[in-house]
């Protein structure tokens, strides 16, 4: 009613106003565009310098012999460095290892960071006191924390490992590798599931109650659903992040006993063997199998997000 | 879990619940800090308190230059990237919180992506490069990798603050004759400051906790940062791992972050979930 | 304190779309000007232009007498009070005040005493020290109002600056906005959509509808003699009723029974052809219970009467009319949707505001008179009042 809009498409006939508006507008529109373009110019510049030319540059190494120890021998081999990888145990097994530490996780993480932001958000006394030493774990660097743990499950020396040695254990190790890793990362996840937890209307909990849902079936009916969008979220970034799994390894274990994540393996050839082509391969592998896992998220997301609740 | 009813038994429950979360967070931060009191005989008594507390590992790391050396490199690397991640985050975020131009949606992509980058597909290449211009083992050599890392971090929590700040007191700053640098300086600055130091602790923190490049982008101790350096204490000795030396280490880089978060614990919180729920 | 001048002042918007066409208006020194209209007629983006927050795509903007169109916010002069007051959060309410003169290079002093003047005049003295954070609405407002006041620019700009306050301080506060604008003197441009504030504080109201200024007028003269359909609808509260009629001879005919027309209307539509729809407009005042009026000239009719609200000192009761004697008006219709009506084949729903003594009840069937010289008759086509033309012309 207020709008009289333009037939599409006759640019000749436009009339005297609309191309002074545009005029004008343009003036405007051209300074926030310098601006803008100019204000980010810095930081993208810096991000790409930093991520897109050694990718490809890792692309490129992983198409060749690239050996530091046998510079003579360097020479483009297509994709042999990736046959060689990939029929290799020692691949399959790291690929294991992290497929195992990532899918448990994050499983264990959504759980104890539901419950740890449920706690955090409803609880009557000492809120803030929680809230803040739930956060202890996020300050610690990796590292330190990979010390405390293995320390504590070093034979004599460690209160939790009395007379035996789960460190040299495959099994044993892997789950203290998991317990590290979820200790670390529980309380980002509860932080981000916490802000979703706010997002809940509390009148929507209260209208389930005097409808008569139990605490447990608004949980399930009411809150779960609602915060299905931050949940998505929140296992994406952790599930991307538990893929590159590394520091604890370095140091619970470094390795040993086919503890090896996909990472380690990685730094192992590229640093330990110098092995530049394999050790290239192994990134790009790693690099592909981190998009595929987001990818995977992401068409997640698109069937999720619009129709909420009415999908499943 | 509606309304707060504060009966006893609800209050009971709750400290039940407070306290495993106490525990759960801070026992191996006590741990760590028993092990750094031990002296050399009671140390591997397998005990979780010292029993006879001394500060001998603590004097044995501060007297040891490489510690030393790579706490001040830790500091360094760290204050210098958060500063200059600080500086380039704050224009691209105000950009994208408030301008209109193109590719805007293409550079938030690019910064989402790079917070998704498995930084060992770099160690190979930024090895080469830094080698090949002469940064391999200096600490532009770290501060680079660890801006990049820090950007999208940086840009999110940013652009979700200057989202918060109302249109209209812009505005208003125009009206009341200011020119877009005053209104900058006098009316968004001062707003955005409590995002911008949030958004500081959070990429400090980051920085400090990297491992990798620093395992893999230096070769002495000349920038070897303390998570590094804590690794190579190991290597030291050949068979016996310096224990008590190493927990004390790991207290004192702990401690001061630890306090710190501690301090300002409702602006990480807000600065943590700011970014993620408005995505 | 300046005259300002809008002189054919078009905008559109760089997709074509046009929010304010030719709009001329003249604003005398120390006049208060209220822009008034539903959402998207064209009136914050109005204000806007006058304040330099958006660009002028055609015409000019006068400021005492100087073509303002390309100067920027602060070169204007010009102070704003926006919706959401647009406090500072973290300067304290004197700071708040005082800042237009502190970016205008003002010494400390002088801003102190006229933060000082300002603050005592708006009740804000105690309160010079705290933040906006812990003030009530009312007082954010004042605040807003205080930074307006304290650089004594030529014009004050308000953008809806009552919209977010409850309804009993919104009253009040209109009282005391209108003060402060007659104290001072200074020229004002005030834009609300809601038509009592638009009533009671301008010296001159303008109605605007889809970017078109439809009426610029006194608030009685708009009462008394709207332009058009819409003008009419628009003010005056509770709305005024619209009918399609029909004219024959001296008579109109609608739904409310056949009227003898006043010698003014006859004069005003004797151009009309007999039998020519038009559309009747009675303002719910001008009904009365029949039985109180006496012989008072006038026109009555029965209705079954659907509900009776009592407000003490007036009884509204709403009534329905069946069958359109009249015209169909698009006019009309699209008003009605605008205003979020639905008008359908329903009959035509009246709101007529009787005495406190009228003894009418819910349910029952009662007898109304209405005063036929109040009486409006528009176009059907064009919503023309067609009644201005002769008796309503010479009260201007």
């Amino acid at each position: 009613m207020t709008t009289q809009t333009l037939p599409p498409g006759d640019a000749e006939v436009e009339p005297e106003g609309v191309r002074i508006a545009r005029q004008r507008h343009s003036d405007g529109q051209k300074a926030e565009r310098r601006l803008g373009l100019l204000l980010c110019a810095p930081a993208v510049f810096i991000m790409l310098a930093v991520t897109a030319y050694p990718i490809v540059y890792a692309f490129w190494l992983s198409l060749n012999r690239a050996d530091l120890r046998t510079p003579d021998a360097n020479e483009f081999i297509g994709l042999d460095n990736y046959v060689t990888v990939l029929s290799s145990p020692i691949w399959w097994t790291a690929f294991g290892v992290t497929m195992f530490l990532t899918v448990l996780g994050a499983a264990f993480e959504l759980v104890l960071g539901m419950v740890l932001a449920i706690v955090m958000h409803r609880t009557i006394i000492g809120r803030g006191l929680v809230r803040t030493s739930a956060l202890v774990p996020y300050a610690i660097v990796t590292v330190v924390a990979a010390f405390s743990w293995r320390f504590a499950w070093t034979q004599d020396l460690g209160w939790l490992a009395g007379d035996n040695a789960p460190l040299t254990g495959m099994w044993s190790s892997l789950w203290i590798i998991l317990l590290a890793e979820v200790w670390k990362t529980v309380p980002f996840m509860a932080l981000l599931l916490m802000a979703g937890l706010a997002l809940v209307p509390e009148d929507l909990l209260k209208a389930a109650s005097m409808d008569g849902a139990s605490t447990w079936q608004r949980f399930w009916k009411i809150t779960i659903p609602l915060m299905k969008p931050a949940i998505l979220v929140a296992l994406l970034f952790r599930t991307l992040d538990a893929f590159r799994v590394f520091d604890n390894i370095f140091v619970l274990t470094s390795g040993a006993n086919n503890t090896s994540s996909v990472s380690m393996i990685g730094y192992n050839n590229l640093i330990g063997g110098l092995n530049l082509g394999i050790g290239s391969t192994i990134s790009v592998l790693i690099f592909l199998s981190i998009a595929i896992i987001a990818f995977i998220f992401i068409k997640l997301f698109g069937a999720a997000a619009p129709g909420e609740g009415e999908k499943r | 879990m509606s309304t707060a009813v504060e009966t006893p038994r609800r209050k009971l429950a709750w400290s039940g619940a407070n306290l495993i979360v106490l525990v759960y967070a801070f026992i191996p931060v006590l741990w760590i800090v028993s092990l750094s009191l031990k002296d050399t005989g009671t140390l591997n008594d397998g005990k979780f308190w010292p029993s006879s507390p001394t500060r001998d590992s603590y004097s044995q790391i501060f007297n040891n230059p490489d510690f030393l050396r790579a706490l001040v490199n830790s500091i360094g690397i760290c204050a210098i990237a958060t500063v200059c991640a600080l500086v380039f985050g704050t224009m691209a975020a105000y950009a994208i919180a408030r301008l209109e131009f193109p590719g805007k949606r293409l550079i938030v992509g690019v910064s989402l992506l790079i917070a998704m980058f498995p930084q060992i597909a770099l160690v190979t290449p930024l090895f080469k490069i830094e080698t090949a211009i002469g940064i391999f083992d200096t600490w532009l050599g770290l501060i680079i990798p660890y801006i990049t890392f820090a950007l999208p971090l940086a840009i999110y929590t940013l652009s979700a603050f200057f989202r918060e700040i109302p249109w209209e007191l812009e505005k208003a700053a125009k009206m009341d004759g200011a020119t877009p640098f005053q209104a900058f300086r006098r009316v968004i600055t001062p707003l955005a400051m409590p995002g911008v130091f949030t958004t500081a602790i959070l990429v400090f923190i980051a920085c400090w906790n990297d491992f990798l490049f620093a395992l893999s982008l230096t070769s002495t101790s000349r920038s070897r940062t303390v998570p590094a350096a804590l690794s190579y204490f190991q290597g030291a000795t050949t068979f016996e791992v310096p224990t008590g030396p190493i927990a004390a280490a790991a207290v004192v880089i702990t401690v001061p972050i630890v306090i710190f978060v501690l301090f300002f614990q409702r602006r990480i919180v807000a600065g943590l979930t700011s970014g993620a729920v408005k995505g | 304190m300046a005259e300002i001048n809008l002189r054919n002042v078009v905008k559109r918007y760089p997709d074509g779309a046009l929010a304010v066409d030719n709009l001329n208006l003249d604003i005398a020194d120390g006049e208060f000007i209220i822009l008034v209209g539903p959402s998207g007629c064209g009136k914050s983006t109005t204000l806007n232009m006058v304040a330099g927050l958006e660009d002028i795509t055609e015409g000019e903007l006068i400021i005492d007498g100087k073509v303002v169109n390309d100067k920027a916010p602060k070169d204007r002069d010009i102070a704003m009070v926006f919706q959401s007051y647009a406090l500072y959060p973290h300067m304290t309410v004197g700071d708040n005040m005082g800042f237009p003169l502190m970016l205008a290079g003002v010494d400390k002093a002088t801003i102190k005493k006229k933060v000082g003047d300002a603050a005592e005049m708006l009740e804000l003295t105690q309160h010079l020290d705290r933040k906006p954070a812990n003030l009530s609405g009312g007082q954010r407002q004042r605040v807003a109002m205080g930074r307006a006041i304290v650089r004594s620019p030529k014009a004050f700009l308000m953008d809806e600056p009552l919209s977010n306050l409850d309804a009993k301080l919104r009253v009040q506060m209109r009282t005391q906005v209108s003060r402060i604008q007659k104290t001072l003197g200074t020229t004002t441009l005030y834009v609300t959509h809601d038509q009592t504030e638009a009533m009671t504080l301008g010296d001159r109201v303008v109605v605007m509808r889809g970017g078109i200024v439809q009426q610029v007028g006194s608030p009685t003269e708009l009462y008394d003699s709207p332009r058009n359909l819409f003008v009419a609808g628009f003010i005056g509260s509770p709305s005024m009723n619209f009918l399609p009629a029909e004219i024959k001879g001296d008579h109109l005919v609608s739904a409310l029974g056949e009227a003898a027309m006043p010698d003014h209307v006859r004069q005003a539509v004797h151009g009309q052809a007999s039998g020519s729809g038009v559309i009747l407009g009675l303002r719910p005042e001008h009904f009365e219970d029949a039985r109180l009026v006496g012989d008072k000239p006038g026109a009555t009719f029965t209705a079954q009467i659907d509900i009776v609200e009592s407000m003490g000192s007036d009884i509204y009761a709403y009534f329905s009319v069946q069958g359109s004697k009249g015209a169909q008006s698009a006019e009309l219709d699209e008003i009605a949707r605008d205003a979020g009506q639905d008008m359908s084949a329903m009959g035509e729903e009246i709101t007529a505001r009787l005495d406190a003594g009228a003894r009418v009840q819910s349910g029952s069937p009662a007898t109304l008179w209405y005063d036929t010289s109040k009486l409006h008759v528009f176009d059907a086509e064009t919503g023309q009042n067609l009644t201005l033309g002769a008796g309503a012309q010479l009260a201007v």
